[in-house]
Parts: C-alpha cells; sequence; structure tokens
C-alpha cells in the first residue's frame, strides 16, 4: 500500500529526511516513532502528495506521489497534526465540503454517518470555533476518513487530548485498522506499543530500527529480565539466586524481592525457581519484565551516548552492539 | 472543473455568514445612494432645470467602479493569507483538486459578491428611468455594466494573487490596497506625467487601469482593446496565484 524508497527531503541546506526506506502492506498500522523534529511530519507530506521529495520515490496505492499525485490524493485521508479547520463553519458544513472536494457521491449520507460513528451528531450545527479539542481532533479524523480512503495518514492523532479521549482515539484508529491502511506518527511510545502492528524508529531523518513492538523489545535487550518476590523474610534470598548459573545482574529491591537479568542464550528460571524452594522460601511470585519501548527509544534516539557508568558498562556495549545490527538489517 | 465550484461556493457563503458581505454593502450603497440622490436633487433644482442637466447613468456607475476597486481588498485579503494562517492549506493541497482549481474556485467566490452587489445597484438605472423622460441611455449602461464586471474581475484577481504571498492578513490587506491604488490612480499619472514622449506614454496609457474603463467603456464604446485588457489582468494574476502555491510546495 506504501513503498518508499531511498525518500531524500532538504529544506534549504538542512536536510529533513535521510534515505528512508520502507513500506506497509495492507490493514497494516504502521508507527512512525521518533523525537520532534527527526522528519515524521515531512514524510508524511510528502506521502500525501503536500510537497514533494527531493529525491527517492514513493507510491502510495500504487501511485507515484510525484507523478500521479492526484490520484494518491484521492485514496489518502490525512489528519494534519495541528488538525487544521475552519472555525467559522459548522461541523456539518465543514465536512460536507470536504466530502465535496473530495467528490463523495451522497456526500450528505456519508458525513451523518461518520458523524454517527465518530459520537458528533449532537454537535453537527455547531461551529467549529466552540468545539472541545477532543471533537476537533475527531472531526479532523472525520474529515480524513470522508471518502473512504484506502490510506489513512494521522500526524500525532492523539497530540493534546486527555486520557479517557486518548483511549477513545487509539480504540478508533484499531479498529480503523482493519479496513484500512494506516501510518500514524507518535512520540508517545507506549502509543505505538498498544496501537501498531510494527513500529518505525525515526531520528535525524533516519530509520533507526523497525519491527513489530514486541520484536524490537527482544532483539534489544537480548537478555530477559526477571523480577523474583517471596513471601516473609527475604534474607539470603539473594546469594541463593545468585549461586544459580545463568543469573547476571542481580539487585535486591526491597526485603523478599529481587530482579536479575538472564545471561544471553540461558534460560535459568526453572532452576532459580528450584533452587528458591529448596532453600526454605515462599516464591509468591516469578515473572519476566521486558525493557520497555521507552529505553530502546532512548538508546536509538541518544545523540551522543553519555560516558557509561561503570556499573552499566556491560549493558550498554551491548544495546550498542545491537543497534548497529538493527541498522544494518533495516 | 466541479471542485471550483466546490470552493467557490464556500467563500460565496461564508461572506453571508460573517459581517463581510453586510458591512460592504452597506458602505458601498451608503455612496451609491449618496451621488445618485445628490445629483437627482441638483437635476431638479432651479439651476438644474436652468442649465439644462440631465442625469446620466454614470451618476452612480463612476463611483461604483472606485468603490469596487477600495472594498475588494477587505474581500480578498482573507482567501488564501487565511487558509495559510489555519493550517487549513494543507488540506486544500493535499485534497485532490489542482492548483489553478483551488485558484480560480477562490476568485469566483469573491467576484460572485461583487456581482451580487453589482446586480443590486442596478435598482439606481432603474429608478432613474422612472425619473428622466424618455428614460435612460441603455448604450452605457450595458457597456458600463460590462466595463464593471471586467473590472471587478480583474481587481479581484489581483487580490488573490496578493493574498496567495501572505499569511498575515494585515499585510495581505495592506499590500492589496497598495496595489489596486497602484493601479488605478498612480499609473494614469504616470502616464501623464511622463508627457508626449512616444513609446512610453503609449505604454503607460495601455496599463492605465482606470483609463481602460473611464475613456470607453463608460461612455458607451466597446473596444476590444479594453476588454482584453481586463481579461489579460485577470488571467495572469491567476496564473501567478497558482504559481505561487506551486512554488510553496517546493519549499
Amino acid at each position: 500500500m506504501i513503498r518508499v524508497e531511498g525518500l531524500t527531503k532538504d529544506y534549504g541546506l538542512r536536510r529533513a529526511i535521510e534515505d528512508l526506506t520502507f513500506d506497509a502492506q495492507k490493514g497494516e498500522i504502521l508507527g512512525f516513532l521518533g523525537p520532534n523534529g527527526a522528519g515524521k511530519t515531512t514524510t508524511m507530506r510528502i506521502l500525501t502528495g503536500y510537497m514533494p521529495p527531493t529525491s527517492g520515490t514513493a507510491q502510495v496505492a500504487g501511485f507515484d506521489v510525484v507523478d500521479q499525485s492526484l490520484e494518491v490524493r484521492r485514496r489518502v485521508g490525512y489528519m494534519p497534526e495541528t488538525v487544521p479547520l475552519y472555525p467559522d463553519m459548522t461541523v456539518f458544513d465543514y465536512l460536507k465540503f470536504m466530502a465535496d472536494l473530495r467528490q463523495v457521491a451522497n456526500a450528505e449520507d456519508r458525513v451523518d454517518e461518520l458523524l454517527e460513528r465518530l459520537g458528533l451528531l449532537d454537535r453537527a450545527e455547531s461551529y467549529i470555533a466552540n468545539l472541545s479539542k477532543g471533537m476537533r481532533q475527531r472531526v479532523g479524523l472525520a474529515q480524513a476518513l470522508v471518502h473512504s480512503p484506502e490510506v489513512l495518514i494521522l500526524d500525532e492523532p492523539t497530540i493534546g487530548l486527555d486520557p479517557a479521549q486518548i483511549i477513545e482515539v487509539r480504540n478508533l484508529i484499531k479498529e480503523l485498522g482493519k479496513d484500512h491502511t494506516i501510518l500514524l506518527s507518535t512520540h508517545i511510545l507506549s502509543e505505538a506499543q498498544q496501537v501498531c502492528n510494527r513500529v518505525m524508529i525515526i531520528n535525524r531523518g533516519r530509520i533507526v530500527a523497525e519491527d513489530t513492538p514486541e520484536r524490537l523489545q527482544d532483539r534489544l535487550t537480548g537478555s530477559r529480565r526477571v523480577s523474583v518476590q517471596v513471601g516473609g523474610d527475604g534474607d539470603g534470598l539473594a546469594s541463593v539466586v545468585a549461586s544459580v548459573p545463568g543469573v547476571a545482574r542481580l539487585t535486591e529491591k526491597e526485603d523478599g524481592r529481587l530482579e536479575f537479568e538472564t545471561v544471553p542464550g540461558m534460560d535459568p528460571r526453572a532452576e532459580v525457581a528450584r533452587a528458591i524452594i529448596q532453600a526454605g522460601y515462599d516464591l509468591l511470585e516469578m515473572r519476566p519484565y521486558g525493557v520497555s519501548l521507552e529505553e530502546i527509544f532512548l538508546q536509538l534516539t541518544r545523540d551522543e551516548p553519555t560516558p557509561p557508568q561503570p556499573a552499566e558498562e556491560e549493558m550498554l556495549d551491548e544495546s550498542m552492539s545491537d543497534m548497529k545490527d538493527l541498522n544494518l538489517k533495516s | 472543473m466541479i471542485n471550483v465550484w466546490t470552493i467557490a461556493k464556500r467563500e460565496y457563503r461564508l461572506y453571508f455568514s460573517s459581517p463581510v458581505a453586510y458591512m460592504l454593502a452597506f458602505f458601498l450603497f451608503l455612496v451609491l445612494g449618496f451621488f445618485f440622490s445628490y445629483s437627482v436633487q441638483i437635476a431638479s433644482s432651479a439651476m438644474g432645470m436652468q442649465q439644462g442637466y440631465v442625469p446620466g447613468v454614470d451618476i452612480t456607475m463612476q463611483p461604483m467602479a472606485v468603490m469596487l476597486v477600495l472594498l475588494t481588498p477587505a474581500l480578498t485579503t482573507r482567501l488564501l493569507a487565511e487558509e495559510r494562517r489555519l493550517g487549513t492549506i494543507e488540506l486544500l493541497m493535499t485534497a485532490p483538486v489542482r492548483d489553478w482549481e483551488l485558484v480560480v474556485g477562490k476568485w469566483l467566490g469573491a467576484f460572485m459578491l461583487l456581482l451580487t452587489y453589482l446586480a443590486v445597484s442596478l435598482i439606481y438605472p432603474m429608478i432613474l428611468n422612472q425619473l428622466i423622460s424618455p428614460g435612460v441611455d441603455q448604450g452605457p449602461l450595458l457597456t458600463g455594466y460590462l466595463g464593471l464586471i471586467l473590472l471587478s474581475a480583474a481587481t479581484v484577481a489581483v487580490g488573490v494573487f496578493v493574498s496567495s504571498l501572505f499569511s498575515n492578513q494585515i499585510a495581505a490587506f495592506a499590500a492589496t490596497m497598495g496595489v489596486v491604488i497602484f493601479l488605478w490612480w498612480i499609473i494614469g499619472v504616470i502616464g501623464q506625467v511622463a508627457g508626449q514622449t512616444g513609446g512610453a506614454t503609449e505604454l503607460a496609457r495601455y496599463l492605465d487601469y482606470s483609463g481602460h474603463f473611464y475613456e470607453n467603456l463608460l461612455r458607451g464604446v466597446v473596444d476590444l482593446r479594453d476588454v482584453v485588457y481586463y481579461l489579460s489582468v485577470t488571467a495572469l494574476s491567476l496564473f501567478l496565484s497558482a504559481m505561487s502555491i506551486e512554488v510553496r510546495r517546493w519549499g
């Protein structure tokens, strides 16, 4: 549905994106993750036919964004970051106007349908100037959906919403993902984790990692992290666990609770459980926990790696080598 | 083409859902009404009778031309400058609408409002027709209105172009006003000052924005050169506006 090859865009002397290559399949929700100014909006603007790239090609729904711009624009629904709307129009009139611009048949019926779907029916005659931020966001989404596009491009769709609205919009996006190919950008990591099938991390105009949110975690961590909780007195627990081969970097959190990492390639969890029970402790809980996408993100988008603390040296080295690995693959 | 109509319709409606259309109509018809009643009063006064003064259709058409030129900046400033300020231009530029369709649609919306004013202003010649015998001279009436229509088309197009250059409405308004005043009053004066020195005068006279209206169309003469002049200004301005949008895509 979306196929991008070697996409580069310069604003004067500043290079906004450099040699981006990626694709998105039909029915996929692709997340575009990166700090502000990383080139997300630029990429989206190129894909929507707003501006041409400096070099490279991009195809959306089988059409080239430069040579067949109008065909692309017919098939793409776009919600820009700022959700631009006309404050002096009513919700209905605005959506009707956008539907007419896209030459939707039975525009009024279609607008009514969308108003109902997005819970805007009672606001149809309100002026956009009087809408709350959340409502505006919904109008922006309705506008992007009005012509039932094959591809939806949403630039920071949940920015500036309250938590309830964020959940609402995320659910909506997930639901839309069933019928549309969606490219959405965000700098909220948990959002990408929850909503997207696949995540691309972009920094300074380059893709630094690309995978499913889960695999991205696995590949970057290599080792597992495990948390252990025993009942009652936890004296001596640390030495019991540390004696099991395959356990590394053990940290005691509080009484009866500790966390450890496994040596890459080994899974000592069964032995650890046995050792704890044999030593007479009441094992209440043992669960793996992943490195959050947040940490990966920070690792990948850090401008310059800060000098590692002695204790963390090993871990940072590992992740750095993993990072190079990812660069090669993407 | 249907896109042009969609955009024009929105603009036209928007003038009426804000005070703009009514405010401008108020000023326009205040001025026209003043000139009209003043002329009729003079004609019916003792002195007017004595001198045999009969008001013609130009008593409203002449101030109408000036008013159209002065009011146009208030109409056109918003057209593209506001889209740029609100960011809605991004939606228009990613909708399946060609740049020229966008520009022509904007132009048509404002032009239609001026056509509405022109249609309403026909009431003055109609009243005058009842007052004088044997009625108004229909030749100058027709060519005069043809002139006013052409003048509106060209002035609105110039306004659209200036609007396409700005995102600040106040700057766009001031610039449009400046351009319009230059075209209407200053080019003609330059032509006169340049005097009788051959080619330059000829050029200045051809470029004289008001001259094409005053010298022929208002007097009942249709010269193809005047028609071509206003149509070229319209076409050129719209072309430049479309270019201005296109250029910004590459920014």
